[in-house]
Formats: C-alpha cells, structure tokens, sequence
C-alpha cells in the first residue's frame, strides 16, 4: 500500500490495511458500534458486507461479542473511538477478552485528544494506562501511514488482544513504504547522543520538530518511536538512554501510566535517569482546536524544547 | 432407543447426583453459590444429558454445541456436569476454589476444560452467546449456543443491549435460559428490581418467548424441543425455579446465595437429596 | 377524553421562536465550521415548549433551588440547547457566535461547569438518562415538586445503560420524570432501522413500566398536549416518543443521516437561511 500524501490520518491507514487484511484472511471479522465512516471501517464493510457487523450505540455488547466471535476462529477486529472502547467496554475487554486470551483487536480512532474540539467526553487520555496494566495485552499507537499499515498487519498476524490506537487528523507521512516495522522493537528514527526524546503516535512529529530546534541550538538528540508501549523495547530505550543519560516522554495521554509510566518503571529498576514527561499534568483537556491544545496543555515542541532544557542545567 | 419417559427418568435420576456433588464441593471449598446451583441444577442436566452435542475428549471440537453460563457464580453446577459427562474426572470436584486449581471461583475459559467463556461479572454472558452465533453462522456450522442467565443479571443493560441486537441477525441458533427463582442478593427481586412483566418485555425485544416451571423435566425438554426449531428469531425461555431447589432448608432463602453448608448441613441434605430419588426411583 | 385547549397565540409564539432557535443554530454552526445541525434541528420544538412554556426555571437564577432540570442526553445536540438558553436568557445571545471557538464557554459538547442553565456534560451517550434518574429521586427525597424533564437519541436508546434507567425509575415510581425520545431514525452509520431497529418502541417502554404517549415531534400542539398529560400522578415515570425529522426545515438536511455532525459551505448556509426566512410561523 502506498499514498502519495504528505500528511494522512493514521485510522485512514487503517481503514485501508483493514481491507487487504479482509483479502488474505476470509476468517477475519470487523465489528462497529455506529461510527464506520469515522473509524473508517466502512470501507471493510462495502467489500465484505458478509463480514461485517454492525453494533449501533451498544459498545459493551460489541466487545463482549467479539469475545464470543474469537471463540469460534475468527480474527476479530472491532472498532469504535478510543474513549468508549476504554472506558464504557472496559469489563469485557479485560475480563473476557485479556484474561481469556482471545484474538481480538481492538482498533480505536480519536486517541489522545485528536477529538479536539468534541471535548473531552471524546477525548481517550488514560486509555494507555488502563490498556497497559492488563496482562497479556499488547497496546500500540503507530506515528504515521506506513507504520500504521505495517502495524496493523502485524497486529492480525499474532494469535492474542491487542490494542491499536490511531489518531483522528492527519499526520506527517514519516515513513516509506520499504521500511520494516515489528511489533514490540522501537525505531531510532533520529541519533543524538544529548538526550533521549521517546514520543508515539500523533506526537512522534513534534518530538522530530523538537529535535531540529534543539540542534539549532547545539543540543543533539535520539529520537526514538516508541509504537509498542506494550511489550516495551527495554533494549533499545536503555541503550540510548546509557550515552544520552537524560530522558523526555512524549504523548497524547496522561503523563502517568502510559509511556512516562512505562518508561519510568523500567529506568527506576534498571538504569535511574533524570527525565521529564511531556503529556497531560493530570488535568482534563478541553474543546479546542488541536494545535491550540498542544500549546496550551504544553505538550507541543517548545515545552519538549524547554523540557530538554530543564533537564540540561 | 429411549422413551420419553425414559429420558425424563434418566434425566431426574441424573439430576440427584449432581446435585449431591454440587453440594460436596462447596462444602469441600468452604464457599460457593450452592442456591442458585441448585436452581438450575435441571435444566443444565437436561442440556449436558441430552441436548448438548459435545465431545468431552474434544473440548475444542469445532462443532460443537456451546454452552455459556452467563450467571457464572453458579458454576460448582456447571462443573458438576462437566465431571459427569467426562471433561475431567469426577474426584476434580472438590478442588473448588483452590490454588493451583483448574476450577476456579467463577468461570474461566482458560482454565477448565469445557467452558467455553469466562463469566462472573453478569451481564455478558449472553452478548458473548451473540458472538458465537454469529461465528457459526457465517462458517454454516449448524451448533447452537445456549446461555443461562440469572434473573437479577437482567438487571444489567448490557444484556438488553444483546437483546436488541441479536433479532437483527436472525440469531436462531441462540437460546437463552433464565433462572427466574426471584431471589437476589438484596432481597426478592421484586423489591430490589421488579422484572415483570417479563415474557412483554421479550416479546418487544422480538425474542420468541416461553415461561416454564423449571423444574420439571417434560417441560424443559418441550421448551428447548420448541427453541430448537424456531427460524428466525432467538429464543428465550423464562424458567420458574426455586433457589436452592431440593433441599429443604435452602429453598427460597435468601442466606443460602453464597454460603457454604457445614458438614451436619452437608449431611441433611445429602440424605434429604437421597431420599428424595429413593422415592423417585420407587415410583 | 377531555380536548386539552390552548391559546392559538401561544402556539403562535412557540413557532415563532422555533425559527428563531432554528436559525440560532444555523448560524452558530456556520461560524464554528463545525457541530450537530441534524439532532439540533429535530430536537427543537421539544426544547422550546420546555423551556418556553413548560419548565420552571430562573434564568437570572440559574442554581434556583425548586427549578425543574433538563438533561440533554443525546449531548450532541448542544447547539440547539445552547440557543434555547441564550434566547430564554440565561447567557447572551451573542455569546452563540463563540461556539467551539477556542476559550469559549460554550464548548462543542455540553461542559456544564462553563453553561449557565447546563445541568449535565453530556456527549457520551447513555448517560443523562442515569443522572436524570438520580435527580428526580432527589426532588422526591426533598419533597420537592419540581421536575425533571430528558431528551434522549434514538440510537442512544441502543445503549444498555438506558435500560438499566428504565427499569430503576419505573420500579421508583418516579412520575416527576418526563423523557422524549427524539426519534428521527437517524444515527450516525445510517437509518436506526438499519442500524439496530429499536422497534416495537412503544411496547418496550411500556413493558419497562413507563406511561408511553406517540406524537408527532414537531407539532407543539401535540407537544403542549402530552406534557399536559405527564401532570397526573400515574405512579410512572412519562415517555414521549416524538417521531420527528432529522435536518427539519432545512430541505437539504430533512432525514438525511449524513447531517448528524457537518458544517454548511456557503451555498448550504444562504439556502439554509432562505428557507428559514420564507417559513411562516403556526
């Protein structure tokens, strides 16, 4: 799958890798709960409208469902937004899909606070954190087209729940079609050796933005895209974070118990560094254009900037 | 070949044993959900006994009937019959509850050959029978899913939400059973959550609906005959039941939900039990 | 049956503020460039015969403690609650032009720390009707007679959690709670009878145990009528099922699903406007 755009939602990419998927695998399934054109698992639907099942408002019912479908051998993916699939299907997501290790996917759009002016009854910021805590389940946020195709793909591949979180806007295409992406291992994307900057998902741009304001300022920095919060890629993250010995967390979510958390439990065991994290200061958002959330909740380049800064002194 | 009077006999004659051993292993645990085991002790005999088409040396049989016990803290029934039938052996039983145990407090998929989901929280048991009618459907497989749900369960939204939903699908192939013994935790279920007027309320829900005594064996058998034959809608079968059914002191009473029987308790009824199909048997 | 009999003025008035809430909404979405014109449209007549006629409410007081409440459930639909506050008085008019802006108080989905006359933060479906339940159990607690009044979706009602509300305030006897069912059979992937049919509607609620009443939503008559009928004491908590029109009024919007959450280009806000100019009110 290639796009020739230079910006393009990450759920776009999904809609579309949900589509080959239907192609090479007739036992996979897609489940919605009434926002298809928003999820945009419409396009599964209007090639394999066998496959295809339609929840309305009911989320609960969907994911239990989905349960009940890996049981009889299905691939089954479901979607809906971040927010609901984490918070209002949150039982059977955990007690029957995670602590039965079934073959569910669940492909949530409007992470983080993508769903911008919709407010935050729409906005997912501590969905990373519920998602992580659960044994057995593997949470990713893919920065860009190509890593989301890829991901998702992968996502298919492997027999257990995982969970996909993808942006609502358009972000950069970072990516090429020819690059390799694995389920669980980070990817250097930048070398520095000043200070390590770990970012996904919508944010893993800004972090690259940051980075080329950090040089112009003499400051080098790894920038490494950290899509698997889930199982973590200690190796890699510590083998920065060994020559940079300063770190900074970037994400669209709570700065506790997503990838801060993560990332401060493996360091705090295994290697105690100086860090900062960029994300919500346990505070909701709000409606708001995104952008100007970003500047607002200090989440965009000029606080990782200022943040780097900090740890410099 | 059998008689149907044969059957409802073999049935009854079943339904003794199992709930002795339902009986035994709570007491062996020292906790559990003797009550409502006992409330539907019957109509899991009837389907474990007769109806369900399942291999217990083939837990995972691709075509197999399923079974889901929506109201999973009755499971020492479940298991009972599981036992019985061969999933795993009989002397299983009393290890209830334990560590290092395959049969655990509530349901658990992975861990107990023959259950085929995790239940407990109620309220999901009949959304995750939806899914597997569904699945069946789409691979032409012509096994049905049964669910057993409590009354107090109906209580839970997310159980109208799969009422609503599998009438959409034709879900012909899924038959749930309620254990209308009107008791909850709290009281009767009158007073905590009145249900009535339940068969309307399924019937607006485009179920198919019938209302049985459920304890009587012709009737569950005519029933689930019934269910099996509908076309193009799920089916529900209202089960009039009496928690704690077959021993005398836990009958209708509240206390007996999620308590275990000491062992003079144990001794009462498994001799109450017994004497009971001594009499049965005699008849 | 005793013919309940109002003034023709007041259903003159009524409809004349409807278009004035109609175009309220038009012109909020068109400035924001973005919103929920469909269940705002449709919702109308519903919001202006509460607020206008029905409820009792302060809008110089608007933590009055003996007021009625209204929870807009389906939380989508908060232009139009918007409007019905700023026309009755609550906040001003013009303050309508900041909707979705950034800093505004009037945020895309209902944050009712900022609304003066909000009750609730609606936006995740399903929800209001709890927060309802709980409030007239509350008013009852205080031997209050104020009511409370709640606007449902019909996608909405596919939601469990709305089940769960019905058969609590049935078994609660709670005949000072008045809900509406805006029934446009529009939801967001397409028509409710496509989606999840909801139907037998009227037998549902009548077997959780409510006092069911069909009208058509967009006739006050019919409106101020069935309210009226809520004022006896059944010992049920009211449904109104109101069949209404996603997009009513505007012919390029009337039961079009697509019209759930989009901002009008230029052509579509001068015909919007234009239609609304050459309807003559009641």
């Amino acid at each position: 799958m290639i796009t020739n755009a230079k910006a393009i939602a990450t759920r776009d990419a999904y809609g579309e890798a949900l589509v080959t998927l239907g192609d090479l695998y007739p036992n996979l399934v897609v489940l919605e709960a009434d926002i298809s054109k928003s999820t945009r698992t419409n396009k599964f639907a209007k090639e394999f409208p066998d496959r295809f099942f339609q929840f309305g408002v009911a989320e609960g019912n969907m994911m239990a469902a989905a349960a009940g479908l890996a049981t009889t051998g299905k691939i089954t993916f479901l979607s809906t937004y971040a927010v609901f699939a984490s918070m209002r299907a949150m039982e059977p997501l955990r007690t029957l899909i995670a602590y039965g290790e079934l073959n569910v996917k669940i492909a949530v759009s409007h992470g983080g606070f993508t769903p911008a002016n919709d407010g935050v009854t729409h906005q997912a910021t501590e969905d990373l954190a519920m998602l992580r805590v659960l044994p057995g389940m593997t949470v990713i946020m893919p920065a860009d087209y190509y890593s989301t195709v890829a991901l998702v793909t992968a996502a298919a591949e492997i027999d257990g729940p995982v969970y996909l979180r993808f942006t609502r806007d358009p972000v950069p295409v970072l990516y090429k079609p020819e690059n390799e992406f694995q389920i669980g291992k980070g990817i250097v994307i930048r070398k520095g050796g000043d200070v390590t900057l770990l970012a996904n998902g919508d944010m893993l741009h800004i972090a690259l933005e940051a980075s080329e304001q950090l040089e112009s300022k003499g400051i080098q920095a790894d920038v490494i895209d950290i899509h698997t919060i889930k199982p973590l890629d200690t190796d890699l993250i510590l083998d920065s974070v060994a020559r940079t010995r300063r770190v900074v967390t970037i994400e669209d979510h709570q700065i506790s118990g997503g990838l801060g958390g993560a990332v401060s439990e493996l360091l705090c065991e295994s290697l105690p560094t100086p860090m900062r994290r960029i994300g919500l200061q346990n505070t909701f958002a709000e409606s708001g254009q995104y952008n100007l959330l970003l500047r607002k909740y200090q989440m965009d380049s000029i606080s990782i900037v200022n943040a780097v800064f900090d740890l410099m002194k | 070949m059998e008689s149907r009077e044969q059957l409802i006999n073999r049935l009854q004659i079943k339904s003794y044993q199992i709930r002795k051993n339902i009986l035994t292993m709570i007491h062996a645990a020292k906790s559990g959900h003797p009550g409502g085991s006992l409330s539907i002790t019957d109509i899991l005999v009837a389907l474990y006994f007769h109806f369900l088409d399942i291999d217990p040396i083939n837990p995972n049989w691709k075509y197999r009937d399923r079974f889901i016990l929506s109201k999973g803290h009755s499971c020492p029934a479940w298991y009972a019959c599981l036992a019985d039938r061969g999933f795993f052996p009989v002397e299983e039983l009393i290890t209830l509850r334990e560590i290092d145990g395959r049969l655990q407090g509530h349901p658990a998929m992975t861990k107990t050959p023959g259950v085929d989901m995790t239940s407990g929280p109620l309220g999901m048991g009949l959304s995750a029978g939806l899914g597997m009618a569904l699945g069946l459907k789409l691979d032409g497989i012509n096994s049905r899913v049964y669910v057993v749900l409590g009354d107090g369960e109906l209580n839970e939204g997310m159980v109208w939400e799969a009422a609503m939903c599998a009438p959409k699908y034709k879900l012909n192939n899924l038959i749930a059973i309620i254990d209308y013994n009107n008791l909850q935790l709290d009281g009767n279920c009158d007073e905590v959550m009145p249900l009535e007027p339940l068969k309307t309320k399924w019937e607006a829900f485009n179920w198919s609906v019938q209302e049985i005594n459920g304890h009587d064996m012709e009737a569950i058998l005519d029933a689930i005959d019934t269910a099996q034959k509908e076309k193009g809608k799920p089916s529900v079968i209202i089960a009039h039941t009496v928690k704690g059914k077959g021993v005398s002191f836990m009958e209708d009473e509240c206390d007996w939900h999620g308590k275990a029987p000491n062992d003079q308790q144990l001794l009462d009824a498994i001799n109450e039990i017994e004497s009971h199909k001594v009499q049965e048997i005699s008849l | 049956m005793d013919e309940i009999i109002f003034e023709g003025k007041l259903i003159q008035d009524l409809s004349k503020t409807c278009l004035r809430i109609r175009r309220d909404i038009i012109e909020m979405i068109k400035v924001a460039g973005s919103g929920h014109p469909g269940g705002s449209l449709s919702a109308t007549e519903i919001l202006t015969c509460l607020y206008f006629h029905t409820m009792r409410i302060r809008p110089d007081q608007p933590e009055w403690k003996d007021r009625d409440r209204f929870i807009l459930s389906k939380g989508h639909a908060a232009p139009a609650l918007y409007a019905i506050l700023a026309e009755r008085g609550f906040f001003p008019v013009e303050e309508l032009w900041t909707f979705s802006a950034p800093d505004t108080r009037l945020q895309k989905h209902i944050d009712m720390r900022l609304v003066p006359g909000a009750e609730l933060s609606t936006g995740s479906l399903g929800q209001g009707f709890s927060v309802a339940i709980g409030m007239a159990l509350a008013n009852r607690m205080d031997s209050k007679d104020s009511r409370v009044f709640v606007l449902l979706g019909d996608g909405e009602i596919q939601e469990g959690q709305i089940w769960e509300a019905a058969m609590t305030a049935s078994h609660q006897k709670l005949d000072n709670l008045v809900a509406f069912l805006d029934y446009n059979n529009c939801q967001v992937d397409g028509y409710v009878d496509d989606i999840c049919s909801i139907e037998p509607i009227f037998q549902k609620w009548e077997s959780f145990g409510w006092h069911v009443q069909e009208i058509d939503g967009h006739d006050i008559y019919q409106i101020l009528s069935a309210l009226q009928k809520t004022k006896s004491n059944f010992g049920k908590p009211h449904m109104i099922i109101a069949n209404t029109i996603k997009g009513k009024s505007i012919s390029f919007m009337e039961n079009r699903p697509e019209w759930h959450a989009r901002a009008l280009d230029e052509n579509e806000y001068q015909q919007a406007i234009n239609e609304l100019s050459n309807i003559e009110p009641y």
